[in-house]
């Protein structure tokens, strides 16, 4: 392998701090992948209530005032924030993997459309679901 | 000086036989699959989730609704346990990357079946 490029290679995200300057591209990637890992954490919730509700109504009532006080509606605000960004998140990867976007300006935008459109849609769902 | 090795020789191996790619192509279909999936299942969640307890069992036992779910919730599921995984590939090493790959593997199939169990219970 004589002529392997070695050295010359672009630096990975992984040195973030000190060596790598934070970028919107790279930030947001990583947001993506943290965002994947919350929406893990609230499919358990959601899961949870599925199965109370299916087991009797004292289990379903008794989880379900939990899941309903202000705390869960904050849990579940965040989780559809989450969710929303994950999805556009790996969209706008999956873009990229086409070969498309790659413009830096572009996909800029695309960081911060993502960020916007999650908290409208969590904006929405607060006002359409939780609100009332 | 001539190279001994062949373009071909040295092309062998690096390129994409779409194995060592696996893994990142899995996730670009479940990608594509979760912007369909995830909106459908946090409507259809979303419109349930506020009723009573008679009307929440018989409106997610609705045979519609149960299917739906089912399939959307273990999209979803599958595709952040493959988010996980993938998390824990780069940032836990040896055995403990190790046994914590197998501890998200089995919570997540652990959640799709106690999921899909609830689903079916309400719809039967």
């Amino acid at each position: 392998m004589a002529d392997v490029n070695r050295g010359n290679r672009p630096l990975s995200p992984f040195m973030i701090g000190p060596y790598y300057k934070p970028q919107l591209t790279s930030i947001s990637s990583i947001m993506v992948r943290i965002t994947g890992i919350v929406v893990l954490g609230l499919s358990v919730v959601i899961v949870a209530w599925l199965f109370t509700a299916s087991i009797s109504e004292a289990a379903f009532n008794a989880f379900n005032r939990i899941v309903q006080s202000w705390f869960g509606d904050l849990v579940l605000l965040a989780g559809v924030w989450c969710l929303t960004y994950h999805i556009l998140g790996r969209l706008r990867h999956v873009l990229w993997d086409f070969g498309y976007c790659w413009e830096v300006r572009v996909a800029e935008s695309l960081a911060i459309g993502m960020l916007v459109a999650a908290t409208v849609v969590a904006a929405l769902t607060f006002i359409l679901f939780l609100a009332m | 000086m001539q190279r001994y090795l062949t373009d071909r020789k040295r092309a062998v191996g690096l390129g994409s036989g779409r194995a060592g790619t696996e893994h990142h192509w899995k996730m670009m279909v479940s990608s594509m699959a979760i912007v369909v999936a995830a909106p459908v299942f946090f409507i259809l969640f979303a419109l349930g989730y506020q009723l009573p307890y008679a009307e929440a069992t018989a409106y997610f036992g609705h045979p519609a609704v149960a299917i739906t779910l089912a399939v959307t919730m273990v999209i979803i599921i599958r595709h952040v346990m493959n988010e996980a995984i993938e998390a824990a590939e780069d940032y836990v090493h040896g055995t403990a990357g190790q046994l914590t790959i197998v501890g998200i593997t089995w919570a997540s199939y652990l959640l799709m079946i106690v999921g899909l169990f609830a689903l079916a219970r309400m719809a039967i």
